[in-house]
């Protein structure tokens, strides 16, 4: 039974939870035998949790268990932002999304392992040791919801909730084989999410399928009173709204996004999808985005800004690590703050607070809201022409272990075909399109316009009802057996 | 060579809204420690501020109060600096689109001469906590109640050349935002704070000094006193041929001398940003003309209009004025049907000698207007004279006392006997006949004291005016 049940999607789950062919206590048993029989190999969580079954209230996803990325702060939980700083940090509060996901029933199995502060792409920035990508354990998951992903992917969680600022849902969706969605920014309230880059920052899921992760978002989505950045509009109905029907959907492809500095077995496998959208009617048509040379230098010089004044409360006065190590006031900062990151969130937090500085702020931050705004622009321009836009996800698929740390600046780069839809609000979702000759998944990023969540949900829906590649599960390709 | 003092002001106002700028927690002053805090306020991770709307209100009322500028597009800042009584370690504030900008308040000197002091920019930011430092222990706690208060930054011109105008300013400054309603402006309370930038100069040179900055002066005389200390000791660099140092300087009330705190080598650099958690916003015109057609009849207006209506002398009227509270109550002692004149005559001498005596605002005395209208009316139609009302109004301020009660309790009630106060007058002639001799013998000064004795006579009861006729009457038969 239970070898059976961590098959299925969340939905598919959520179903036979209804129809009593499975009671909550299987699904939890079966994820909790999972979670045991991976986490050692693989370190996708943080904290995980025994949560005791409830009986099945409404909704598709009643019953299911998930679980959290780590920088969503759970009432009586500690929310550690894989970060020593916030080692014992246990939140007197909920973030919102996790009284939504709660009202619907939903159990969550623990809190998911991370890059420290969501600052990376490849989950080996954890103060709590790397989470390994299941198809490869030698390879990283991405990141930073690398544990999210792999969780999800290794069969330990029917869903998970990641968070994406640059890339963080879509990457780690595409390196391990599933399926990650970003919302069109502010409709997924970020309240309770520990910052990153709020302008940029918005939860999403990870799931087995893009039908889940519409399931999912209609819980997720939604005004909130707490956010101020978030928006009015009408919510729910995504799942219902899934025909998989794409007659007349223009799909654009930007050519900038397939030149230099991408694999040619990842071009192949996106340009595939175009190939399988075509043969149900849609259109597809190549333009030009040039963008894509500002994309990443404005992405990290705004990521970093608001990091560095987003991560300054982190300074040991009020909970969570303090450096028994200081003389005055300012030694327990400096103390706390030195032991307390890791070297790539110093790294970001003094990029950030460079280019804040009086003297910098016009050539560097300025720059890159100029930029911003022309990247936005260039969206909406081709949103008047197009409905969903087509581009890979990664421009390879997961490196090794220790091969991305060692260059910050290629790893920067290799965020380039996501971090421009977080600059630009948009909504992204990474879908699984093949494998490499090595074996590895490879995603494909489907871009809409804003408040088009439901458009690349249908679209990413209509490939996944042609392909089987979101299906496949680590264990046939020499992964983490299932 | 004789100097000019140049002077600017930056002014905090704690707006008195309900509750603080992006939470819910209440704004009241005090509490124990950490009890008017919640995750927001605190900056709990994962927290987000959502604006107040009555605090942008406020905000608008005050820079249009102000005659400013409101900017149509306005947002909020963060100011970055690293300090324990700052949760988030930056402060939520405007830097680059403050919601007014443009100002002018006009105000008038002792002399008479009137003067316009420019409004460089009005924005609105959140309080920080405070610390407590506690010698025993060799500790320091964090409170976080005033986390968050709202709090509005109104920054002058340096358009001050002498202590007196910058006090009439903040006089005015104060008398408009309790006017509006905004702030109490409580120094003590610390819900007006000032922050006071000096500099000296050659008379006549068009160029500003080398200014210093100076903190903590928590009264109108803290401020008159630390101006005429710093004015002094950069006017005696200068002429000792030293310059000044730009700094920060603490006012130090005991030692009344101002000390440097840092300078501007040290200053800190904010790394101001706009904040990413608070969106930007959009101010109609619609919202402006409702908070226009909302604005109070200030106290400019209402003194003109008690000149017009009451024919009130100007001083009267500013006094009358110079308290919103204080106006409140005059308007319903006249509804009352109260004499206006008579009534401002109480109010400028009894009511506000017993506020400045008991060190209290007019907002916050208990008497009321129908117990001061019962005791004029009370002297007015004879039953008490009017030292006796005085000592009567004494007795009832503090708790609003029963003026009748009162009178009849005590037998205070004026005595309108002819034939008492005639018995008294021959009482009092009798047993000084010295004083009748020396009236008589043109010692004008005789006569009041043959009245204040015949006064006595009648335990201080008789109406006044008739005492003094019936020892007239009596003088002039003796004549």
């Amino acid at each position: 039974m239970d070898m059976e049940l961590t098959r299925l999607t969340a939905l598919e789950l959520g179903a036979a939870l209804k129809k009593g062919e499975a009671s909550p206590a299987d699904a939890i048993a079966a994820a909790q035998e999972r979670i045991s029989a991976c986490q050692d190999t693989n370190n996708a969580f943080i904290t995980p949790a025994s949560p005791s079954p409830a009986p099945i209230g409404d909704g598709p996803l009643a019953g299911v268990p998930m679980a959290l990325k780590d920088n969503i702060c759970t009432k009586g939980v500690q929310t550690s932002c894989a970060s020593r700083i916030l080692g014992g940090f246990i939140p007197p509060y909920n973030a919102t999304i996790v009284e939504r996901l709660s009202a619907a029933g939903s159990v969550s199995m623990g809190k998911l392992n991370m890059d420290e502060f969501a600052m990376g792409s490849t989950s080996e920035t954890s103060f709590y040791g790397p989470t390994r990508n299941p198809w490869d354990l030698s390879r990283i998951p991405g990141g930073s919801s690398g544990g999210s992903a792999a969780a999800v992917a290794a069969g330990e969680v029917w869903y998970a909730i990641g968070s994406d600022t640059g890339g963080s849902i879509r990457q780690p969706a595409a390196y391990c084989g599933v399926t990650g969605m970003k919302p069109t920014y502010g409709t997924v309230s970020r309240y309770g999410l520990i910052a990153y880059a709020s302008s940029l920052d918005q939860m999403g899921p990870i799931a087995r399928s893009a039908a889940d992760c519409a399931a999912v978002l209609d819980i997720m989505q939604g005004r909130d009173p707490r956010d101020g950045t978030s928006l009015e509009g009408h919510y729910g109905g995504l799942l219902p709204s899934l025909t998989g029907d794409v007659r007349g959907l223009k799909i654009g492809v930007p050519a900038d996004c397939f030149g230099q500095g991408l694999d040619s077995e990842v071009r192949k496998a996106v340009l595939a999808v175009a190939h399988v959208l075509k043969s149900r009617g849609a259109l597809v048509e190549e333009f030009s985005l040039p963008i894509m040379e500002y994309v990443v230098p404005a992405y990290y010089i705004i990521a970093c800004a608001e990091a560095s004044s987003n991560l300054s409360r982190f300074d040991g006065v009020k909970y969570g690590w303090r450096s028994p190590k200081y003389e005055d006031l300012s030694g327990l900062y400096a103390r706390t703050r030195t032991e307390g990151f890791g070297s790539e969130v110093k790294r970001r937090i003094l990029l950030g607070t460079f280019v804040l500085s009086t003297g910098y702020y016009d050539a560097y931050y300025k720059k890159a809201l100029q930029a911003k705004a022309v990247i936005t622009k260039a969206y909406d321009e081709a949103f008047q022409k197009y409905d969903v836009l087509l581009t890979p996800t990664t421009p390879t698929t997961a490196p090794k272990l220790g091969e991305s740390l060692g260059d910050p600046l290629k790893m920067y780069l290799s965020d380039i075909y996501t971090v421009p839809v977080n600059l630009a609000g948009l909504p992204g979702i990474s879908i699984p399109c093949g494998f490499d000759s090595q074996g590895l998944p490879i995603g494909a990023q489907l871009i809409g316009p804003p408040l088009g969540d439901g458009i690349i949900l249908n679209a990413a829906h209509a490939f996944q009802q042609e392909t089987e590649y979101h299906k496949k599960a680590p264990a046939e390709k020499g992964g983490v057996s299932l | 060579m004789t100097w000019e003092t140049v002077i600017g002001l930056e002014t905090h106002v704690e707006l008195c809204t309900k509750t603080k700028i992006f939470c819910s927690c209440t704004t009241e002053f005090g509490g124990a420690p950490n009890t008017h805090c919640c995750p927001v306020c605190t900056g709990m991770p994962g927290t987000l501020p959502v604006l107040n709307k009555k605090v942008l209100e406020f905000a608008v009322k005050a820079g249009l109060a102000l005659n400013g500028e409101i900017t149509r597009h306005c947002k909020f800042d963060r100011k970055n600096y690293f300090y324990p009584d700052l949760p988030k370690a930056y402060q939520i504030s405007q830097l680059y689109l403050p919601i007014a900008r443009n100002g002018r308040v006009p105000i008038r000197l002792e002399s008479g001469a009137e003067k316009v002091v420019h409004i460089h920019e009005l924005h609105m930011e959140e309080d920080a906590g405070k610390l407590v430092h506690d010698p025993w222990l060799e500790e320091t706690r964090c409170d976080y109640n005033r986390c968050g208060v709202p709090l509005i930054e109104i920054v002058t011109e340096p358009d001050f050349r002498t202590a007196e105008e910058v006090i009439a300013y903040l006089e005015k400054l104060r008398s408009i935002l309790q006017y509006l309603g905004v702030s109490d402006c409580k120094m003590q309370e610390g819900s007006l704070r000032c922050d006071v930038n000096l500099s000296v100069r050659p008379a006549g040179s068009m160029e500003l000094g080398t200014r210093t900055e100076m903190k903590n002066l928590s009264s109108f005389k803290a401020i008159a006193r630390a101006i005429a200390y710093e004015a002094k000791r950069q006017i005696e660099l200068m002429e000792e041929g030293k310059s000044v140092v730009q700094e920060t300087r603490r006012w130090d009330e005991n030692k009344d001398a101002t000390f440097a705190m840092r300078s501007k080598e040290n200053a800190q650099d904010y790394r101001y940003f706009p904040d990413p958690d608070v969106p930007p916003l959009e101010i109609s015109e619609e919202y402006l003309e409702q908070l226009r057609r909302e604005q109070p009849e200030m106290a400019e207006e209402k003194m003109a209009r008690y000149q017009r209506e009451y024919g009130l002398p100007p001083y009267d009227t500013q006094m009358l004025t110079s308290q919103k509270a204080l106006a409140a109550f005059f308007e319903t002692c006249l509804s009352l049907g109260s004499d206006p004149k008579q009534t401002a005559n109480w109010i400028m001498g009894q009511v506000l000698g017993q506020l400045s005596a008991k060190g209290i605002e007019a907002k916050d005395m208990k008497l009321t207007p129908s117990t001061l209208v019962t005791l004029i009316s009370m002297v007015k139609g004879g039953r008490l004279n009017r030292n006796t009302a005085v000592k009567v109004f004494e007795a009832v301020f503090d708790d609003d006392g029963d003026v009748e009660g009162y009178v009849k309790a005590h037998g205070l009630e004026q005595i309108n006997d002819p034939e008492a106060l005639t018995a008294a007058v021959e009482k009092v002639f009798a047993a000084n006949t010295q004083s009748v001799a020396d009236f008589k013998a043109g010692k004008e000064k005789a006569f009041g004291f043959l009245v204040g004795q015949v006064m006595r006579e009648m335990k201080g009861k008789a109406d006044p005016q008739a005492v003094n006729s019936a020892v007239r009457k009596k003088l002039n038969a003796e004549r």
